[in-house]
């Protein structure tokens, strides 16, 4: 397990749990850090756009890795330019491209976001790129130099798990990837699952802003990340479908 | 009801004064408000009239209390589920309302509470809206800030630590035309993070105008869904073609503008139906541009200069908050503005439950902010303002009082691309 690293455009990670940028404080910050190991944590650039960006990015513990992403832009042009304003601010060459044109459920917008990873993966951002899971336009992004791919599970902030399974399973199948499972995450029962099946890394916000204690969650999503990445390392036993499997094989007449 | 907003001023020529009440007597001397007036543009839209007919066809009192306990079980609240909860049948479930609100806000937004201020750069005005403090016929001291004047204003403003600024006039193209509410928005982007406007309805390319001098959000309030009753209160002046407003939004939307703010006055007219109407203008325009951030404010009726006679038609804290909920339930997506006509008590409560946005060091006066910002906490009107506030905390005041509910106090969520 101690070999078992997270790469991402080279970068080499040794935990697999990401802070989202929804819901911010610093307590959650600190929790992440703490008790949930995080070592990337999501920046929301519109949001460090203000007086009191001081205080948050003085609050990020040195040794983590900024991850600014592009919320509020609605098309490749927008998410580029806020892009190229992170880089100007000091927040590194990592970049998560949200591009969303839809206030009411936040749902990435896959075309547009494969142009915007062309551009800056050409610039030499490591990209991140959040989308919808489908496993034409996760090509297109591996093709337009994406660093890793980041499917959601449901809805941002929705916490109802992995609604979106079956996809992100084929798109671990078939992606060479590293492929992040993003939003939607509601509990640490559905981040092990999604590590279970493959997921390279987990990305949550919502579900540890809102509960009821907050470094304690941040510990149990640590936990389930673990268990699941273990899990899937050691290869899942088989699953029987009906029943139990017969002891006398039902071929055991056969003579010859 | 009318007659109780007329006030005739003693400095009033007769010739004004008779003309003044013609307005106010002869409907026939008033212009068709349904007719749109030289060079207002006129779009394609059928988004007023799903609202309207939506609006016309209401029955709050057809609505018992198991339509509102079904639709506080639905998943997904419905328009037929959003009038049950507007309704007088839904008034004992306020707490259930609230804590299913409380739910959407925080699935939504989170803890966080956004601050703005207004600014009012200039109070000419050339209509007559009978309960505005505003109005043409009004005695006021009436002011136009210059663009030093206004600089000077948001420098003061910018230093309290505000990031968030919205620009308003009184309606008048006259004396505040297009192009020096542009200059203003110039100014504003050098100081603040986020410039929005309140200011009288334009076209689809003032607005682009607009836009391209830094202002990326528009409010405007439609008083009264109510035509009939729009009629009655706006007598005279562009403000009275009621369909020019209707499609303000969507014209700023088009204008390329980020976002836009609805709400009607409630009070001036049947507030359940004006609340109905308020979110199904948001909700059809959301089905047309879901790129669009939409909000909705909820102003009450409250006392202005010369006229203490006004009373609110019934929209007590109670009714007002369910409303609130109501909105957030059916829209959990969009923003909700509670404005300092509130008290600082209802605030407080409401941030914890549907509201999402807060004015704070606000003044509706015209180039007063450094008189208001150098003392302490103001405890008084001053000068000649639209209308009296009730929650007059500073933004230190407002940001510690959110921090002290456990909420999050945030200045800035927003980049102009």
């Amino acid at each position: 397990m101690n070999n078992d690293k997270l790469i991402i455009g080279g970068h080499e990670f040794n935990s697999r749990f990401i802070l989202g940028s929804g819901k911010y404080s610093m307590k959650l910050i600190e929790a992440a850090v703490k008790d949930a190991g995080a070592e990337i944590i999501t920046l929301a650039v519109r949001r460090a756009n203000t007086k009191e960006q001081e205080s948050i990015l003085d609050y990020i513990p040195d040794g983590i890795t900024l991850l600014p992403n592009t919320s509020g832009a609605r098309n490749a042009e927008e998410a580029v330019r806020i892009a190229r304003l992170a880089r100007e601010l000091g927040c590194g060459d990592f970049v998560k491209i949200e591009i969303m044109r839809d206030s009411k459920y936040l749902l990435p917008d896959n075309q547009e976001t494969i142009k915007a990873t062309e551009i800056l993966a050409n610039e030499g951002f490591v990209v991140m790129p959040y989308m919808y899971p489908d496993l034409n336009v996760a090509r297109d992004l591996v093709n337009a130099g994406a660093a890793s791919v980041m499917p959601l599970a449901s809805p941002i902030g929705s916490n109802k798990g992995l609604a979106t399974k079956e996809f992100i399973q084929i798109l671990i199948d078939e992606i060479d990837l590293p492929i992040i499972v993003d939003a939607g995450i509601g509990r640490p029962s559905q981040a092990c699952e999604a590590m279970e099946i493959g997921a390279a890394a987990i990305m949550a916000n919502t579900a540890l802003a809102t509960a009821g204690d907050l470094p304690m969650m941040a510990s149990a999503f640590k936990n389930a990340i673990e268990a699941g990445r273990k899990a899937y390392l050691a290869g899942l036993g088989r699953v029987l479908t009906r029943g139990a499997s017969a002891s006398d094989p039902l071929t055991g007449f056969l003579r010859d | 009801m009318e007659n109780q907003f007329f006030i005739d001023s003693e400095h009033l020529s007769p010739e004004a004064l008779e003309k003044k009440h013609r307005l106010e007597n002869e409907p026939s001397f008033r212009k068709n408000h349904m007719e749109y007036m030289p060079g207002m543009e006129i779009i394609e839209s059928d988004v007023c009239t799903s609202v309207m007919s939506q609006m016309n066809s209401y029955d709050y009192s057809a609505y018992t209390a198991e339509d509102v306990k079904a639709a506080l079980e639905h998943t997904t609240c419905t328009i037929e589920d959003f009038k049950a909860l507007l309704s007088p049948a839904a008034e004992p479930f306020l707490e259930q309302m609230a804590e299913r609100a409380r739910l959407e806000t925080s699935k939504h937004f989170g803890n966080t509470v956004y601050l703005f201020t207004p600014l009012y750069i200039a109070n000419y005005c050339e209509n007559y809206c009978v309960y505005c403090g505003f109005n043409c016929y009004n005695h006021i001291k009436r002011m136009k800030l210059s663009m030093e004047q206004i600089e000077k204003e948001m420098k003061v403003i910018a230093d309290s630590g505000m990031e968030e600024i919205l620009i308003l006039t009184g309606e008048s193209r006259g004396q505040s035309n297009v192009e020096y509410i542009g200059e203003a928005c110039k100014l504003a982007r050098k100081y603040f993070r986020m410039v929005g406007l309140e200011i009288y309805p334009v076209n689809t390319d003032e607005y682009k105008y607009l836009h391209e001098c830094g202002a990326d959000y528009v409010t405007v309030f439609q008083e009264t869904y109510d035509t009939d009753k729009y009629e009655k209160l706006h007598l005279l002046g562009h403000k009275r073609v009621w369909p020019y407003r209707f499609d303000a939004q969507e014209r700023a939307l088009r204008g390329g503008m980020r976002g836009v703010a609805f709400s009607a006055l409630l009070g001036l007219s049947d507030f359940r139906k004006d609340a109905l109407a308020s979110a199904l203008h948001v909700y059809y325009l959301q089905r047309k541009y879901p790129h669009a951030e939409m909000s909705l404010s909820c102003p009450r009726l409250r006392p202005i200069i010369n006229n203490d006679k006004i009373n609110p038609l019934d929209v007590h804290e109670k009714q007002l908050c369910q409303v609130l909920c109501a909105y957030r339930i059916f829209l959990p997506y969009v923003g909700i503005t509670v404005s300092s006509r509130e008290s600082a008590e209802f605030r407080n409560g409401i941030v914890k439950i549907a509201a999402t946005k807060v004015s704070a060091g606000v003044s509706t006066g015209i180039g007063d902010h450094e008189s208001k910002y150098s003392g302490k906490e103001t405890d008084g009107v001053q000068g000649d303002e639209q209308f009296e506030i009730d929650d007059n905390r500073s933004l230190d005041k407002m940001y510690q009082d959110i921090a002290d509910e456990g909420l999050q106090p945030v200045l800035n969520d927003y980049l102009y691309v």
